[in-house]
């Protein structure tokens, strides 16, 4: 919590503690992850080295969609190089975070980022808190998390049987609009939300698959904030 | 408990190509210094990164989606309690169907 920042142990306190309020929002993903790969034929062991290694649930999902006999090495890698793209400018949006940081703290907390924990993390930021540990807090408990519901999904899978259109899986959407409020710092915010979502909706209508749509709406809208922003300056 | 050297081997890339997602953004900050318009943009891309990711999903889920994101939107807002506004959020959905909605 110190001013210069850093990697505090209240800080992944913290982070463990947003992580466990999110505990609805993210277990129903990785019921499904679970229960998919058990679907595909992997064994629960395959199933958590590769949630615990890739912990990357959508890019998991869409792996495991493409999954055959032998495994599809080449298609899986290249789906989570795309489908994970959007996380290279998270990570380069965290540098106030972790600049002050090196080493396993640094590289290790970049290894387990995940959206969620990201948008946490700004909020902090934001708040005037720059702590790495707060990134690698709630980013470790999202993991635990993952692991466990993966898990169970793998494990339980046929007995829970819950139809794709279950409210529980409103959950994680739920999760990311209720961070979406603690990103809001004001009308200023407005017009890039505005043309992040309308870009978008016109990729995902040109029938753009992930990453395209989030990654065309969220430059669309970043490049009329800082042109906002920088306009005038210079 | 099997593991097979094609599914390691499938998920050892998947690691890899995830984690390089990962890193790479930052890596390439670390070592060279961004432009103050791309740095602008940094400031702005978390919000819309999930605004872009959100707008598809709720175009195609319908009304009681909507719905509850809204309950979702303004329980946030007024309590700031993240796991209460996605209980919030489920329930909306659920007493929706209940009611007979979509």
């Amino acid at each position: 919590m110190d001013q210069r920042g850093g990697f505090t142990r209240a800080g992944v306190v913290r982070g463990l503690k947003a992580a466990l309020a999110l505990t609805l929002g993210l277990s129903p993903f990785g019921l499904v992850v679970g229960m998919t790969a058990d679907g595909v034929g992997l064994s629960l062991l395959e199933t958590l080295l590769m949630s615990g290694l890739v912990f990357a649930g959508t890019s998991q999902l869409v792996a495991l969609q493409l999954w055959s006999d032998p495994a599809p090495i080449l298609a899986a890698t290249l789906a989570c190089l795309v489908i994970n793209l959007r996380m290279a400018p998270m990570g380069a949006a965290l540098a106030p975070v972790l600049d002050r940081t090196r080493g396993i703290r640094l590289w290790g907390s970049l290894a387990l980022l995940v959206d969620n924990s990201f948008a946490l993390t700004i909020a902090e930021l934001r708040a005037g808190r720059r702590d790495a540990g707060f990134l690698f807090g709630a980013s470790f408990g999202m993991w635990v998390n993952w692991m466990a519901m993966c898990a169970i999904g793998h494990i339980f899978g046929n007995a829970l049987r819950l139809p794709a259109g279950h409210p529980i899986f409103f959950a994680s959407s739920a999760a990311v609009l209720a961070i979406l409020v603690q990103l809001w710092r004001g009308r200023s915010d407005l017009q890039p939300w505005l043309l992040a979502g309308a870009v978008a909706l016109m990729a995902h209508g040109l029938g753009l698959g992930a990453p395209w749509p989030v990654l065309a709406g969220a430059f669309a809208g970043a490049t009329l904030g800082a042109w906002r922003d920088t306009r005038g300056q210079a | 408990m099997t593991l097979r050297w094609d599914v390691l081997a499938a998920i050892i890339g998947m690691a890899l190509a995830s984690y390089l997602c990962r890193a790479g953004g930052y890596a390439v900050l670390r070592v060279t210094r961004p432009p103050p318009f791309v740095q602008a943009m940094l400031q702005h891309l978390p919000g819309c990164i999930f605004v872009a990711f959100l707008a598809p999903i709720f175009l195609q889920s319908g009304w009681p989606a909507a719905a509850a994101g809204a309950v979702v939107l303004l329980v946030q807002a007024r309590l700031r309690r993240l796991a209460l506004s996605i209980l919030a959020g489920v329930g909306t959905i659920w007493l929706l169907r209940l009611a007979g909605a979509p």
